[in-house]
């Protein structure tokens, strides 16, 4: 059993691992993109946090923003892949639990978020060495927040029959919901209505809850951020174990 | 003694919106450690959903069927492990190199450090100077040998072949029988289902055909072939049959094949070709093979000694 979530892990990570230079070299390159151009142009006229700058607020924002859809795209990729390809009959004649699938996908989607992100901030740091006023908040938001997405992949990717399914969950669920959760502003800066619909969006709690690690102040209690992440886990957790034990779309 | 495969009243049903279909019904035999066992039948006849049902790929909707006496669904990782599958489509993994999907296709079944097995498999089925190669570049019977391969190489004591030689040239076909013979001499199990009746004649020891997702048919190879106990009469002719030959006789291209029942018979089917005007080249008479013992089956026409079957062992 171990030996066997640990190959999938293993072949997860070696698969995009094999493509590092379109899984993990393009989105570090977007997220500068995104830090070139929108640092430079709203630098002078944002003030987020006193005596933080802008680019300084925007990059945790993009580390984490990176660090989720690579996790989304990892697990729900691979998945939808084996699918459409027909080698996922491979893992279905074996005899690995729906645990095992489970922690090695979403292993695997953690550890491209991770790498990705590491990637990011490797390279934001031209833009100013990165502050870590509590580095121990960021990490566990950065784990959490993959793990939480790897496991959303896995649905999407159970889920999803075809190709441009996969790209509307992808582009209509994920994309919306991570720009909608304050990445490139403070949900303070927006009007009161806004601000509470933030509230119902929980990627605004990871990048938030990831943001207070590196500056000490947030806007909401990490707390909060930490139960409302957390505790989404387990509910989308429970449901991707559920999908996986049945043979949804799996096993006719 | 425990039975390699045992399928117990299997039915499977599939419902779709658009009604349902009956794939399966109430499909019973037992497949003993060290057989070579043909599954036989037409497209369609239930064959892969049998198989998908053993693999844990599908689930029947009625019965049981256990893999060395372990429950493919209350015990699946067991009845996983003694099973190796060749699955029928061409399938393969694009990002790795043959030896990488060997090394994962094993460590799935918690098996590891098996190099040397993955070699003796290499070799054996003749890709020893394929092991780096990626996926992607092989021909489609190099794949095909790489699907044997991982179906083997966590060493399972039943290997179950769905379809492995269509479409696969005459090479591949010797160099893969030849491995599969070898490993059923060593005691593995071995099901198979082939469209390829010459192949199933000359390996399997017992055979089973299904119609319309029933057996129909479930002896040892030997005694289907003496059970239709006819003399069979082979020409070639550019010539049209007469009426009352036409109807009896099956034409493939030039070839006519009519069946006798004895030395009497070949004689009158002789005579009223020769009062048709018909000119009969390479003239043959041999024994009925396994294709016409499975066309008389599928057609309802089998001796009473090789159907319906009942019940199994």
């Amino acid at each position: 059993m171990l030996a066997g979530a640990g190959t999938l892990y293993y072949k997860e990570v070696l698969r995009f691992w094999k493509v590092s230079f379109q899984t993990v070299g393009a989105p570090v390159l977007t997220a500068v993109l995104y830090l070139l151009i929108f640092g430079h142009v709203l630098e002078d006229h944002v003030k987020v946090y006193d005596q933080v700058g802008y680019t300084s607020f925007l990059i945790p924002g993009l580390v984490m923003m990176s660090v989720l859809q690579n996790s989304f795209a990892n697990s729900s990729s691979s998945l939808i892949q084996s699918k459409i390809t027909g080698n996922l009959v491979f893992l279905l004649v074996a005899p690995l639990s729906h645990w095992a699938w489970f922690v090695a996908y979403v292993g695997a989607s953690v550890t491209r978020g991770l790498v990705v992100g590491a990637g990011v901030l490797a390279v934001t740091v031209w833009f100013g060495p990165p502050s870590f006023a509590q580095p121990l908040w960021a990490l566990v938001f950065a784990v959490l927040g993959a793990a939480l997405m790897g496991s959303l992949g896995l649905i999407a990717g159970l889920w999803a029959e075809k190709f441009d399914q996969m790209a509307a969950f992808q582009n209509f669920i994920v994309m919306p919901m991570t720009f909608l959760a304050g990445v490139f502003y403070s949900i303070h800066s927006l009007p009161a209505i806004w601000q509470k619909v933030s509230h119902l969006n929980p990627f605004f709690y990871m990048i938030d809850g990831f943001r207070h690690g590196f500056f000490g102040v947030s806007d909401v209690s990490p707390w909060l951020s930490l139960a409302v992440v957390g505790s989404s886990l387990i509910v989308v957790s429970a449901i991707t174990l559920r999908l996986l034990a049945s043979g949804y779309k799996l096993r006719s | 003694m425990t039975a390699a495969l045992h399928f117990d009243h299997v039915s499977k049903t599939y419902r779709g919106a658009r009604g349902t279909l009956q794939a399966l019904t109430e499909v019973s035999f037992d497949i003993q450690p060290g057989e070579f066992f043909g599954l036989l039948g037409p497209n369609g006849a239930g064959k892969t959903t049998l198989i998908s049902i053993l693999a844990g790929l599908s689930r029947a909707t009625q019965g049981r069927v256990t893999v060395m006496g372990h429950d493919v669904v209350s015990d699946y990782a067991a009845a996983r492990k003694s099973l190796g599958i060749v699955p029928q489509e061409l399938v393969f993994d694009p990002f790795f190199s043959v030896r990488e999907t060997l090394r994962i296709q094993s460590g799935y079944f918690g098996v590891t450090g098996n190099d040397a097995w993955i070699d003796e498999l290499l070799a054996g089925l003749g890709l020893a100077d394929k092991a780096n190669a990626n996926m992607r570049q092989l021909s489609g019977g190099m794949k095909r040998r790489v699907l044997v391969a991982q179906a083997l190489v966590h060493r399972p004591p039943v290997i179950v072949l769905d379809e492995p030689t269509a479409g696969v040239d005459v090479e591949l076909r010797q160099t893969l029988w030849s491995f599969i013979a070898r490993l059923n001499k060593e005691g593995h199990t071995v099901l198979l289902t082939t469209h390829y009746l010459e192949e199933a004649e000359a390996l399997c020891g017992r055979i089973a055909m299904l119609k319309q997702g029933r057996v129909v048919a479930l002896e040892r190879t030997s005694a289907l072939l003496a059970g239709t106990a006819s003399t069979m009469l082979r020409f070639k002719t550019d010539d049209a049959l007469p009426p009352e030959l036409a109807a009896q006789a099956r034409v493939t291209g030039r070839i006519a094949q009519i069946k006798a029942q004895d030395a009497a018979q070949v004689e009158a089917v002789l005579a009223r070709l020769r009062a048709a005007g018909v000119r009969v080249e390479d003239l043959e008479i041999g024994r009925a093979d396994l294709e016409d013992v499975f066309l008389d089956i599928m057609q309802g026409r089998a001796p009473a000694a090789v159907q319906p079957v009942a019940e199994v062992q």
